[in-house]
């Protein structure tokens, strides 16, 4: 499936940059604050329909990725275009209204919900603030029509978050931010707090929703296998910087950046004979600070390919031959391949 | 002679809101040299397992059973004498590595400490040790390393400083309650690289628990999987993993998505974990059973050897479904 060049974007991200200023707390007052670069660049798209994958260790940027194209946190620099308007250029108001397109699934599933707000409540919420017009009776009927399809059952609607598991208050979460009938989720890590049984149901609730509803997600997950299944295309970050973008097939077939390659040799797979004879290419030390990230390309300090010429120049994303969309930033890519 | 054989070990806690069975009947036996994984889902009673086997147990903990390390059953040693166990025999890595270093304490010091009390050795001596176990895990300038805070290092070095502790008086046992779970993926290649080094090198036992299949597939040579504090099924790790004959295990091993595999929607199990204090009659998990009898739901599954070292609980038939 190619699902670029049939469709028009619906989200445009170019070189964007969220930077936070930070201050030791024994600095002198009149020392400069020191930029740290969460997110240091990166362009994408997100076109309708599909699933983005957003993979990468701690510390790469991809919440903050993630909040940013929400402007949940203060962009510093690039643009995010929702359909052809540029969501930096909104003032707080504007911004708002455009919320209801765009929603949001976090990662704590217990510390997203209102302890005190029960579920019925907590679910209609959205209803409330941006489709006051609504009667109380209509209101409750859509929260039941969607408590029933995120597969929670009509007699916990007076409940209050802490009655639930781990993956029923995933559902919640879910089901507030779908009941807008939004076109695009961010989800942030929506299933790494949750037991194996419990993932692989709400990864299906999540695939199964967005074929009913048309939506696009952008997935963002720590484990590849996760990101694998659910997801298009797959986009790799690396301290901040987007290091490949690709379909999935590609990335995970053939990948790349140096980078990737390490990543993906690193999973381990439950089936003992491959787990035991595969090689693993380990990388050499610690992720480098972000607040003074290495000179060129970030990836360097840990690469086994790294030279003079990568200390120089900051790769950028670029795709590898003229006619694929396999996006990798890599100056030596021609060299390894 | 086995070097840790656990006959029935029950780990029961009084609460408040009644009592509770973390751990019931656990039976395995550990060769020197030999790996097993215990995998389970939260709240399966896996780490209770292990704390248990440390003399670590919650205030309001009730132990059962025996486990003989060496013959001796260390369930029944006063504290003093499971303290002389300890760290010399047996050793144990802990799931977070942030929380379980003492922060006010240089991390020289805190392995330093280890030697002195349980070798006698003198504190250059102990020092000179302890730098050479920090090189031995790969921790870069370990010299250097030796004065500075558990703060100031990332998690993958913390938790090398937590190997590095467990081995300093090379335990025969090891055990290690989820030691990669709170790390990326990279490090936790280099932490089960590392593990599997030590295991060739040092002869080691190691109980691995765990919650991630393919941990257990690349290091562990029996498995035990543990569903609410019971064994459901226990065997050779290719067994396992190439014959699973409870449902359970095979639920588990379908849910979890895989790298080398293709599927378009994942095999759930049905359902949640059950709660502890309020567990359904018969097999514990017959509510999320899509196998699940009358039978099942009345009467608890015995745990069977079905063929040699192959155990499973469950009413269906060993050979049950194998075709498929």
């Amino acid at each position: 499936m190619n699902v670029q060049t049939s469709k028009t974007p619906l989200m445009e991200v170019s070189d964007l940059k969220v930077h936070f200023n930070i201050k030791a707390d024994n600095a002198w007052p009149w020392t400069k604050a020191k930029a740290l670069k969460a997110v240091d660049g990166v362009n994408l798209s997100i076109y309708p329909g599909e699933t983005l994958g957003v993979v990468g260790e701690s510390g790469c940027g991809k919440s903050t990725l993630a909040r940013a194209l929400l402007r949940l946190v203060p962009i510093t620099q690039g643009d995010v275009v929702w359909l052809g308007e540029n969501l930096t250029e909104l003032d707080k108001k504007q911004m708002r209204a455009k919320r209801q397109e765009l929603q949001m699934i976090f990662q704590d599933p217990l510390a997203s919900l209102d302890p005190r707000m029960t579920v019925g409540d907590i679910i209609a919420e959205p209803l409330h603030t941006f489709q006051p017009q609504l009667s109380k009776q209509e209101v409750k009927q859509q929260v039941r029509k969607m408590m029933a399809r995120v597969g929670l059952l009509p007699n916990v609607i007076n409940r209050y978050p802490h009655e639930f598991s781990g993956g029923q208050c995933q559902r919640i979460g879910i089901a507030r931010a779908l009941i807008l009938k939004p076109k695009l989720v961010v989800c942030d890590e929506p299933v790494s707090a949750l037991d194996v049984s419990i993932q692989a149901q709400v990864v299906n609730l999540l695939k199964d929703l967005q074929k009913e509803m048309g939506l696009s997600l952008v997935f963002i997950a720590h484990d590849l296998s996760v990101v694998k299944h659910i997801s298009d295309r797959v986009l790799v970050m690396y301290l901040g910087n987007a290091v490949e973008l690709a379909e999935k097939h590609d990335l995970y077939d053939n990948p790349q950046h140096p980078y990737t390659k390490a990543l993906l040799s690193a999973v381990p797979v439950p089936d003992p004979k491959i787990e035991r004879n595969k090689s693993i290419q380990l990388l050499a030390g610690d992720l480098p600070s972000p607040i003074s990230p290495p000179s060129g390309c970030v990836f360097r300090t840990r690469c086994p390919h790294a030279n003079e010429q990568c200390a120089e120049h900051k790769p950028q994303l670029s795709t590898i031959t003229d006619d694929s969309s396999h996006q990798a930033a890599c100056s030596r890519l021609l060299e390894l391949a | 002679m086995n070097l840790l054989e656990v006959d029935n070990l029950r780990v029961n806690f009084r609460t408040p809101d009644g009592f509770v069975t973390a751990v019931n009947d656990l039976n395995f036996t550990l060769g020197q040299g030999e790996t097993l994984g215990i995998v389970g889902e939260s709240g399966s009673g896996k780490s209770q397992t292990a704390f248990a086997l440390m003399g670590l147990l919650a205030k309001n903990g009730i132990i059962g059973g025996q486990a003989r390390f060496k013959g001796q059953d260390i369930l029944s040693l006063s504290d003093k004498q499971m303290n002389r166990i300890r760290s010399k025999e047996i050793a144990m890595i802990f799931q977070d590595p942030m929380t379980s270093l003492n922060p006010y304490m240089k991390v020289g010091k805190q392995l330093i400490e280890v030697l002195m009390l349980h070798k006698g050795m003198s504190k250059v001596d102990a020092f000179e040790e302890a730098v050479k176990m920090l090189d031995a895990v790969k921790m870069p300038e370990a010299r250097k390393r030796m004065n500075m805070y558990p703060h100031e290092f990332s998690g993958g070095m913390r938790q090398r400083v937590m190997i590095a502790m467990a081995l300093l008086c090379q335990p025969k046992l090891l055990i290690a309650d989820e030691p990669t779970t709170a790390l990326d993926v990279t490090v936790q290649a280099q932490i089960l690289t590392l593990l599997n080094e030590l295991k060739n090198d040092f002869n080691t036992s190691i109980i691995m628990i765990t919650h991630d299949l393919g941990v257990v597939a690349g290091l562990c040579d029996k498995v035990l999987v543990m569903y609410a504090g019971q064994t459901m099924e226990y065997g050779s790790t290719e067994d396992v993993f190439y014959q699973p004959t409870h449902p359970y295990t095979r639920g588990l091993l379908q849910a979890i998505p895989r790298l080398d595999s293709e599927g378009d929607i994942l095999t759930t199990i049905p359902g949640n974990p059950p709660n502890l204090l309020n567990l359904p009659s018969g097999c514990p998990f017959h509510s999320r059973c899509e196998f699940a009898e009358e039978r099942c739901v009345k009467e608890a599954p015995t745990l069977e050897e079905y063929q040699v070292g192959k155990l499973r609980a469950c009413h269906k038939s060993a050979d049950w479904g194998v075709a498929s």
